[in-house]
């Protein structure tokens, strides 16, 4: 497998996400969106050394396997199955990811980067990344959805970094990798909290919480 | 430096310890006074020694912020201010021991003594920098650590308030200097104050920077119309924090002044023209609204406007001379402030103590509801009356000796100088005069409604003496009155060799000076005698007692005894037009009137007429852009997500 098709890979995977309505597959697909980008620095440099191996294996493990299972656990306690009325239907959804696309592939070509990148695709998919995980928390009401588009989002800037940064520090990726581990079990507490406390996690119910 | 870094870090060491001790009333006592006087007296050594004309090395170590350092420097100014706020906060805190302990069972004493001290450290720091963003920093951890000290009595909606003013009133000001620190900064090239002395500021940014300096600085110092939140803040703050707040706090926006006036070199003529002015307002219209204030640390909050006004007086003939080339007015108007800045701390100091003493005997600070409390308090009284008469400005204390040498520096100015500087002189001896003598009128009612004549109710009937941790305090601060006013001609050297004052003009005021005090001690010796002579002549005579304001009659009550509102009315309604005192009488009416009242209250005119109307119009205005806050979390990040993307777009485009 080439980094271009694990890229192309990663924003198919956006794509889907943009269209799904069942909280489940969402979960999963962003699962398998982080093993394809703990594979990315592996192939992309396979002869990195055993540091850069460990960091992969670290990053599949938590993206992977550990934070689906926060999920999944979240929404068994909320009893959700499903975006029931995001605030953007998904058809729409899908053309403005398109759009973000499109906006993506052309800052691509814009944006000045430092040295070489690994592929072409990295700035764009990156970018398409981080755009569709603000549209995420933008257009949906559930908070798990939200906690994916936080994910998606991180995973944006992942791609940014290991696509960019040829050699990078262990302790960054760490600190990066704990930051958003802690991001992910505060807010499966938080959804759990909600969902007791209001018996739905729809986060725009939660405006009259406003002063 | 050493010590007084090590001053520094045994306050905030204590007051951590004071709040981790928060379960303990008595350790966080302990830990929070104790710190805050180990500290001031450890910190006193090197100022003492820079104050005989030691010298003290400045202490420079990297800071990682932008353009920040840790640079702290111990020079003449630096050690001036700082003497009284070494004194009046080790002093301040022994009392506050004992005022706070009665809270004890409702509120925990820990977060209090840590803001205490805190305060306490920040105050020093602020006189000690100098990088513009430590300043600011340290500015910053002032103006919150004594927010948090004003809303100690945080479940009286009054003290919420008044908190509240303070908190916008400081922010405000400290908006004004960061706008300075970065004019200055990006013409330095650098946020370091030797940069800034050291760069040429064009006489157009200069006035620029010296009109924000006077609006930063003066919202913290009180000036008048930028005082509002004095009069809120101060009587809400606990008393031990009032007197600190008023003696010494607001202190630093004098040094601020005085520092940036140092930076920004020659200053031009206007500069003196509206320090006096704003001096003059300050004086006269902060004494009028004392006057007709019923609480009495409300009194003692618009007599501190007055003498902040007196300082800027001083201030503007110092620089009314030193645009001028006047060595001799330069001399005596600083000279003159800077005494007035000691000065004040001490009798202001203390008569903030006073005034919690009473409240804390009483629990009433209206003076109508107030009297008698000579006779129950003697001793916090006595020392409440040495604050008084020193506030007056009368001799042999130390108010008197500040103002003689602005009146003389007046006095030679007006006979000296072209018409350009000698009318504003003219206004200054006036306008002194006309302060003075209503500071008098206002004092002489403080302290006659409180503690003279009958109780007027019950709690000034059952009023008991402070306790000795109490006491003692003010009596040093009282003494230190006393030993400023008499040691006039020594304190007047100290200060003129510290600041390097030429000898000519140290000559000028040392020799009126000493003949003050040679009058004074006549007088002390006079007032012996007489006492003495009283003794010799009531010896071995039966002295009978009787109520006071008794007149005869034969069941005479308290309510026949002026009230502090109807002695203060000859001179409110005098100045009606500016007090806007509003009374709403109910008069007697018909052959058998049964019911009468009268009520009149003053509100603060500024905050009245300027304030309220400004932000009402505010609030209106950013009322409609109400709909951006709507409590929905998806369109915030959209918000946020739609400017990143507009940012990008518009960079790469």
């Amino acid at each position: 497998m080439s980094v271009d098709s694990i890229l192309i890979l990663v924003a198919l995977t956006n794509l889907m996400l943009l269209a799904y309505s069942r909280l489940g597959a969402s979960i999963r697909v962003t699962a398998a969106q982080g093993i394809l980008l703990g594979l990315l620095p592996l192939v992309a440099s396979p002869h990195a050394g055993w540091h850069a191996a460990l960091i992969a294996v670290g990053s599949m493990a938590l993206k992977g396997v550990v934070f689906p299972r926060l999920m999944f656990r979240a929404l068994r306690e909320a009893k959700v199955q499903r975006e029931i009325e995001p605030f953007v239907g998904y058809n729409v959804s899908l053309l403005i990811g398109v759009a973000a696309l499109a906006v993506s592939i052309w800052i691509g070509q814009q944006l000045p980067v430092p040295g070489a990148t690994i592929s072409s695709l990295v700035v764009p998919v990156a970018m398409f990344s981080i755009l569709v995980g603000l549209f995420l928390i933008i257009s949906r009401k559930k908070a798990v959805n939200q906690v994916l588009g936080f994910l998606v989002l991180e995973n944006g800037v992942y791609t940014f970094g290991v696509g960019l940064i040829q050699h990078t520090s262990l302790l960054v990726e760490l600190g990066v990798l704990l930051d958003v581990f802690v991001a992910v079990f505060v807010m499966g507490i938080i959804i759990f909290h909600i969902s007791r406390e209001f018996d739905h996690i729809d986060t725009d119910a939660l405006s009259s919480l406003k002063d | 430096m050493f010590p007084v870094l090590f001053g520094l870090g045994i306050w905030m060491l204590s007051g951590l310890a004071a709040l981790f001790a928060r379960r303990s009333p008595r350790t966080a006592t302990a830990c929070g006074v104790g710190g805050a006087v180990a500290g001031s007296i450890v910190a006193l050594v090197p100022v003492l020694g820079v104050l005989a004309g030691g010298h003290v090395e400045p202490l420079r170590w990297p800071w990682a912020v932008p353009c920040g350092e840790f640079h702290i420097a111990l020079d003449a100014l630096s050690a001036w201010f700082l003497l009284p706020i070494l004194i009046l906060s080790a002093a301040a805190a022994v009392y506050g021991g004992e005022y706070l302990w009665p809270y004890r069972e409702r509120k925990s004493l820990g977060p209090p003594w840590f803001f205490y001290n805190v305060l306490v450290a920040s105050m020093a720091l602020v006189v000690l920098v100098r990088n513009g963003v430590l300043f600011l920093v340290a500015w910053e951890v002032m103006a919150l650590s004594s927010f948090f000290l004003v809303t100690f009595e945080d479940e009286k909606e009054s003290v919420r308030e008044a908190g509240w003013t303070y908190l916008v009133a400081t922010h405000l000001g400290t908006a004004f200097l960061l706008a300075m620190f970065v004019l200055m900064g990006r013409e330095a090239g650098s946020l370091d104050f030797d940069a800034f002395g050291a760069a040429a500021f064009a006489p157009a940014l200069a006035n620029l920077l010296f009109v924000l300096a006077v609006v930063g600085f003066g919202t913290k110092a009180g000036f008048m119309p930028l005082h509002v939140w004095l009069p809120e803040a101060h009587p809400a703050a606990p008393s031990h924090v009032s007197a600190i707040m008023s003696g010494v706090m607001i202190k630093t926006g004098i040094y601020g002044l005085i520092r940036t006036l140092m930076i920004l070199g020659t200053p031009p003529l206007w500069w003196g023209w509206l320090l006096i002015g704003i001096g003059l307002t300050s004086g006269i219209v902060g004494v009028l609204f004392a006057l007709a204030q019923r609480d009495l640390k409300r009194t003692l909050a618009y007599s501190s406007v007055e003498n902040i006004g007196i300082i800027a007086l001083g201030l503007g003939l110092g620089t009314l001379g030193a645009s001028m080339h006047s060595g001799a007015l330069t001399a005596l108007g600083f000279g003159g402030a800077l005494l007035h800045v000691l000065n004040h701390a001490l009798f202001k100091g203390l008569l903030f103590l006073g005034a919690g003493a009473v409240a804390h005997g009483t629990g009433s600070r209206d003076m109508d509801r107030l009297g008698g409390l000579l006779k129950r308090m003697p001793l916090a009284g006595a020392a409440f009356l040495v604050g008084a008469a020193a506030i007056s400005g009368l001799p042999p204390f130390n108010g008197f000796v500040s103002e003689f040498l602005i009146y003389f520096g007046a006095f030679k100015g007006a006979v000296s100088l072209p018409a350009s500087g000698a009318v504003p002189m003219l206004a200054v001896i006036a306008g002194l005069a006309l302060i003075g003598g209503l500071a008098a009128a206002c004092f002489t009612r403080a302290f006659g409604m409180v503690f003279l004549g009958e109780p007027r109710s019950d709690e000034a009937r059952h009023a008991h003496e402070p306790g000795l941790a109490m006491r003692l305090p003010m009596w040093i601060l009282a003494g230190g009155c006393v030993l400023v006013g008499m040691g006039a001609p020594l304190v007047w050297g100290v200060v003129t060799r510290a600041f390097g004052v030429a000898e000519e003009y140290r000559a000028l005021a040392a020799e009126p000076l000493s003949w003050i005090v040679i009058g004074s001690a006549l007088f002390l010796a006079l007032v012996g005698a007489l006492v003495v002579l009283r003794r010799e002549l009531l010896s071995g005579r039966v002295v009978g007692q009787s109520a006071t304001w008794g007149c005869g009659y034969a069941r005479p009550t308290a309510r026949i005894q002026y009230t502090a509102t109807s002695f203060s009315q000859p001179i409110t309604s005098q100045f009606e037009s500016l007090l806007g005192t509003c009374a709403s009488v109910t008069p007697p009416d018909g052959y058998f009137p049964r019911h009468s009242a009268v009520a009149s209250e003053t509100l603060d005119a500024c905050a009245e007429k300027i304030y309220r109307p400004a932000f009402t119009l505010l609030d209106r205005a950013l009322s409609r852009l109400r709909w951006l806050q709507h409590g929905t979390v998806q369109l915030y990040v959209l918000y946020i997500a739609l400017t990143l993307l507009a940012l990008l777009v518009w960079k790469l485009g």
